[in-house]
């Protein structure tokens, strides 16, 4: 394989920050982006709290003209074109001229479902028998690939433009869809990652199938409690994480600067299986696809120094350890550091991959391991099969040289990538 | 009101879509929406939308369609607001 995938561009807006100084920061304190909404309490949620980044209009006219402001209701495609735009810059890319895009450079960025406040405010006029009233912003902010489409006129990105969509591993799968263009030769840069919309109308679904933690509205910040004995459902999130991957040739032609390489990666499903279910993962596959992961990147399972988890703080984490443990052959104190952002910014569902892949790529490249926070009392099936001191509590220097990170997703859907320390 | 407070009013409401922003500086009534101020076409139902705001009148689909210039919009705005 000649051609290899670097990482010259990141970008994030998540619930404990925006930018990447800010959220580098938030993960080494572990600051919480979780609060009270009293709209959910309004609306009789029985999960009141939940994670969004704390965009401010000022930010919002960094990003968007007044034009564009005009009827802007989509916080995913707001959080999407900040993470976006942020990771094209964060690389130094010039923004193509009016007269030709950049045939070289494509963008591959997921969401699970965009514009949900938007489209509420068409349904209303629709019923009301108003549909002439809503204009021409209706459509572009709820097609799915509005958030492609955004970031495709605003770069004036010329290859390959679209929109993936897979439930939780969303994120994770836009960055392998990415490294795969480009290692094929499709493309020299793709701007991949994925966003998220927040709000009752996403997650009231997730309320009513009762996977939400109901008793944490008081104290929000201790909710979300990854691979702790009391975790009690997930914290829904939202936001957006976005990389700009690039051929190491363009890369280096260029000069710019390298944060970690993509050694590669692997998707499958568990067809709903073996104990797989549309809500459930199959077990076989989620081991098959951290294997499958690990040779196709070429490396050992004993290679990886640090996991960044699904882990969303259901009892279902310490079914994922397993996973992890059966895969690698590794337990007890050989196994590697692990971590979940979750405990900090909820579960961000179809931001979650990408965000967190961001995470993972600020460790490997200012080489530390961030501390987990809210779990303290670890879960005894966990500890039963990885040593407690794999599971740092506090933030602590790491030699990270290779980082795993896994999604998974409804449907039954696996996404795990391999990250590797760039050296010159 | 005038016919130049009408045509002050509909200058401030293209004056966002426009992206040939010098076509806001010769403006009048013969100022065609797409050619000299570039307006996307998408965009004008939203201006559209924004007239029936600001003058509190209807404009049905047949005569938006007859809506090219400046002038145009005004006789339609002077019509609605008459009938």
């Amino acid at each position: 394989m000649s051609r290899r995938v670097v990482i010259t561009g990141l970008g994030v807006a998540a619930p404990n920050a925006i930018g990447l100084n800010q959220f580098d920061q938030a993960l080494r304190n572990g600051t919480s982006g979780i609060k009270f909404y009293q709209d959910l309490k309004d609306l009789n949620f029985s999960c009141q709290i939940g994670g969004k980044p704390p965009v401010t209009q000022e930010m919002i006219n960094n990003y968007f003209n007044p034009l564009q402001q005009k009827g802007l209701n989509s916080s995913g495609l707001i959080y999407g074109v900040m993470a976006g735009v942020d990771a094209w810059k964060d690389a130094m890319l010039p923004i193509s001229s009016e007269e030709e895009p950049d045939w070289n450079s494509g963008i591959i960025f997921g969401t699970g479902i965009l514009g949900v406040d938007k489209f509420r405010e068409a349904i209303h006029l629709i019923d009301a028998g108003k549909t002439r009233r809503l204009g021409s912003t209706s459509v572009i902010q709820t097609m799915a690939s509005g958030i492609s489409a955004y970031l495709g006129g605003m770069l004036g990105c010329g290859n390959q433009v679209t929109t993936n969509s897979s439930a939780c591993t969303t994120g994770s799968e836009a960055i392998i869809m990415g490294y795969d263009r480009i290692i094929s030769g499709k493309a020299e840069r793709m701007l991949v990652g994925s966003c998220g919309d927040d709000g009752p109308y996403v997650w009231g679904g997730f309320d009513a199938m009762r996977i939400l933690p109901g008793k944490y509205n008081d104290n929000p910040e201790k909710a979300s409690r990854p691979m702790s004995a009391t975790a009690s459902g997930f914290v829904p999130g939202s936001g957006a994480g976005a990389l700009l991957l690039e051929s190491l040739d363009s890369a280096l032609e260029r000069g710019a600067n390298i944060y970690a390489e993509v050694l590669g990666g692997a998707i499958n499903s568990g067809g709903q299986r073996a104990g797989g279910s549309m809500t459930a993962a199959n077990n076989e596959a989620v081991q098959r696809c951290i294997k499958d992961a690990i040779s196709f990147s070429r490396i050992q399972t004993e290679d990886i120094d640090y996991i960044n988890g699904h882990l969303t703080a259901t009892t279902r984490d310490a079914t994922e350890i397993k996973n992890w443990t059966s895969a690698l052959g590794l337990s007890g104190v050989y196994f590697p550091k692990i971590n979940s952002l979750k405990g900090m910014t909820g579960h961000c569902l179809s931001a979650s991959g990408s965000i967190e892949s961001v995470a993972s790529i600020l460790q490997i490249k200012n080489q530390y391991v961030f501390g987990n926070i809210n779990c303290e009392d670890i879960h005894t099936d966990i500890t039963a099969l990885i040593d407690d001191s794999c599971i740092p509590k506090k933030t602590m220097d790491y030699d990270i040289n290779i980082a795993a990170k896994a999604s998974f997703g409804f449907g039954d859907v696996n996404a795990v990538t391999i990250f590797k320390r760039y050296k010159k | 009101m005038t016919n130049r407070d009408i045509i002050s009013k509909i200058k401030t409401i293209v004056t966002p879509y426009t992206q040939r922003k010098e076509g806001l500086s010769e403006f009048d009534e013969s100022t065609n929406f797409l050619n000299d101020l570039e307006i996307n076409s998408a965009n004008l139902v939203d201006v559209v939308l924004d007239v029936e705001d600001e003058f509190d009148i209807e404009i049905d689909n047949e005569s938006m369609e007859g809506m090219m210039t400046v002038g145009d919009a005004r006789d339609i705005i002077i019509k609605k607001l008459n009938d």
